[in-house]
């Protein structure tokens, strides 16, 4: 029990986690005071110099400003950096300091006066407009007439700490947070401010902790007061005590090794010690995964799940609705390559037609569908097309069990291309085509199929289902789903064959690719692409990169020759105890 | 003088890139260049103005040019807007 008398008694406060991360340190607090600006008549003999001293302090804004933008690029990249480019901007409008110098001028007034009420009406106006996006910028205009006000009043703002802190402010502008960053900055906590706000970007692009949103914080902690800011969890502690620290420095440091450990593989190729690449890429639905999947080191997207646009839809999204969306992925993951799937509806998934079928999984699903509503197909492949003009995206049909199929589906492309080409739209005339293999039919045709398109990719689920007749969703059955099931097993083995005896890449975007007992043996298989969710991502990589392609092989062939699944798993899992004694492979 | 009206066509409005393509490109020529929304006037030739604007996509905006090399600007100007500014729609 600590002892009241010495010790002030822990504080948590809740704000917005806005950067990840724990942070744990002295608290530094950052005041900012707003200028205070008098009104006060010069006479006219004054108004030379008085125009001199304004030109001086916007030319030492404009210096303060280049040195920040120059900093930001490199700190930031040239896209976060834009937001310094605005402020630059306003300091060379000459119809804004036109009106400022002709007002000191006219009006007989001191420049800082004229300085703050004349940008003081833009930045009243930019505040109470109904975008956002308007109102930050409003801070970005804020924050430049306070540099030339400092600048007029020849003040130096005190950015140089002693030692590591966390700041503490009311609110913090992208120039504030970017110039504290060049101290020990142990993390950011200020009162206002949500997920989207400067400090909030531009803590986690210098992957520093920050909470933001903390309401009084500012108020409430005093200088060196000890604090530990947690930014996964938004929630900040005031004189911690002893088992709180205890226990946050061991949060602190479990995080930081599993951050270590994606970090070192994140921008690593998934390549075995002997050299041989294949594909790491991930399978997405939606738009808020990309920046974990990127995180995750992915070389892609091997499977964009199209249907999602259909969730919660009564009736099909137009070409426009579907363009954006198709954009945002492939734009987001340029230059890495997205694999877009057509609508894969029908089956478990959701239904066009209330028709009751009485064997959903062998009815009316996939291409099938699309291929029987040539308005719904052709919307879906004019807006595949029309984001395909960065020569990133691919197509690829699901279901498809004949080479007839595979040949409509790809006449319908063509007469997309065509209508695009006579509207002047542009797109990738060379976007590669591709099918799911996971209909066994499809695997026995592999050879013929990857005669007719650029690549073949796995569906280990739906395939093993109709291989073993085995419903996954049936309890009584279940137990039957066998991912190691040696029919199975030389299934892949020929596909991938078939395939690139073809010269196409083959890859799986099924479960079993990101099922790390199966990876070893599919690399010693030859597949070219494993297609997995994005968590297992860096486990999958890291197996990769510490065996050899000679030895996968072996292991592989050596596999092929086993009779039984449960021979395969226990023959697979003694290698990976031996290998990875750490990844749980049951 | 010219008035012409333009809409608004790229998807993220008249964000800072598309003002300062704007305001660079009026920059080039002499005759004044106002811009009006919805009985709002600012002038083209500041970026501080066109911020203010917060033009969303759709948004309807009447321009104004006087002087001499109006008849050029006008079309130049409206060639931008027409363009969505080389921005995604």
């Amino acid at each position: 029990m600590p002892d009241e008398t010495t010790h002030t008694a822990e504080v948590i406060i809740k704000g917005i986690p806005a950067s990840p991360g724990i942070a744990i340190g002295p608290a530094f607090l950052f005041h900012k005071q707003a200028p205070v600006i008098r009104e006060k008549s010069i006479a006219r003999e004054e108004t030379s110099a008085e125009v001199a001293r304004l030109e001086q302090a916007v030319a030492r804004s404009h210096k303060e400003l280049r040195k920040i933008l120059e900093f930001a690029q490199s700190k930031l990249g040239e896209d976060k950096a834009k937001i310094f480019e605005a402020q630059l901007m306003i300091l060379e409008d000459a119809v804004l300091f036109d009106s400022v110098y002709g007002r000191i001028r006219k009006e007989l007034k001191n420049a800082e006066f004229v300085v703050y009420d004349e940008i003081g009406k833009y930045h009243r106006m930019m505040l109470s407009a109904k975008d956002e996006y308007t109102r930050e910028r409003a801070h970005d205009v804020e924050d430049v007439r306070n540099r030339i006000l400092r600048n007029l009043q020849e003040e130096r703002l005190i950015s140089r700490l002693e030692g590591s802190s966390i700041i503490v402010s009311q609110n913090l502008t992208a120039a504030d947070t970017l110039i504290l960053s060049r101290n020990d900055v142990l993390g950011y906590v200020t009162d206002i401010g949500g997920v989207t706000s400067h400090t909030a970007l531009l803590a986690r692009a210098l992957k520093i902790p920050a909470v933001v949103g903390a309401r009084t914080i500012s108020q409430t902690v005093r200088p060196t007061d000890r604090m530990i800011v947690d930014g996964y969890s938004g929630t900040i502690i005031l004189n911690p005590s002893e088992s709180t620290l205890r226990r946050l420095e061991q949060k602190r440091e479990e995080f930081k090794r599993f951050e270590e450990r994606l970090s070192e593989l994140r921008e690593l190729p998934a390549q075995t010690l002997d050299g041989h690449r294949v594909e790491l890429s991930a399978n997405v639905e939606f738009e808020q995964e990309l920046e974990f999947t990127r995180l995750q080191g992915a070389d892609g997207i091997g499977l964009y799940r199209s249907e999602v646009l259909l969730i919660g839809k009564e009736v099909f999204p137009t070409e426009e609705e579907q363009f954006e969306q198709y954009r945002l992925i492939v734009e987001a993951m340029y230059p890495q390559r997205v694999i877009i799937r057509t609508f894969d509806i029908g089956g478990d998934k959701l239904m066009v037609n209330s028709t009751k079928e009485n064997n959903p999984f062998l009815g009316w699903r996939g291409i099938r569908v699309m291929l029987d509503k040539p308005e719904l197909f052709l919307d879906q492949l004019r807006a595949i097309l029309r984001a395909s003009t960065r020569k990133n995206v691919s197509v690829m049909f699901p279901m498809v069990s004949s080479i007839k199929e595979v040949r409509s589906a790809k006449r319908f492309v063509e007469e997309a291309k065509d209508q695009l080409r006579k509207a002047g739209i542009p797109f990738d005339e060379k976007i590669k085509i591709g099918v799911m293999v996971e209909v066994p039919a499809a695997a026995v045709i592999a050879e013929d199929l990857a005669k007719e398109v650029n690549f073949l990719s796995i569906g280990t689920n739906d395939l093993i289902q109709y291989l073993l007749a085995v419903d996954r969703g049936n309890d009584v059955v279940s137990g039957l789903y066998q991912e190691f099931h040696p029919a199975v097993l030389r299934f892949l083995r020929r596909i991938i064959e078939r395939g690139k005896r073809k010269d196409v890449w083959v890859g799986m975007c099924g479960e079993m690719a990101g099922d790390p007992l199966a990876t070893i043996l599919l690399l010693g298989l030859g597949l070219d692409e494993f297609s997995v969710v994005p968590n297992v991502l860096p486990e999958i990589k890291k197996i990769i990169r510490s065996v050899k392609y000679k030895e996968a092989k072996k292991i592989a062939k050596h596999v092929m020759t086993l009779e039984t699944e449960d021979e395969v798993k226990a023959y697979l899992r003694g290698i990976m105890k031996d290998k990875f004694p750490d990844i749980p492979t049951d | 003088m010219i008035e012409r009206e333009v809409t608004i066509r790229n998807r993220a409005g008249l964000h800072t890139r598309p003002a300062a393509s704007l305001v660079k490109l009026a920059a080039k020529y002499k005759a004044e260049f106002f811009i009006d929304k919805e009985g709002f006037e600012i002038n083209g030739k500041s970026i501080i103005g066109v911020m203010t604007l917060a033009a969303e996509q759709g948004s309807k905006l009447l321009l104004r040019f006087s002087g001499e090399d109006e008849e050029a600007m006008s079309n130049a100007i409206v060639e931008l807007f027409e363009h969505g500014f080389g921005e995604p729609s």
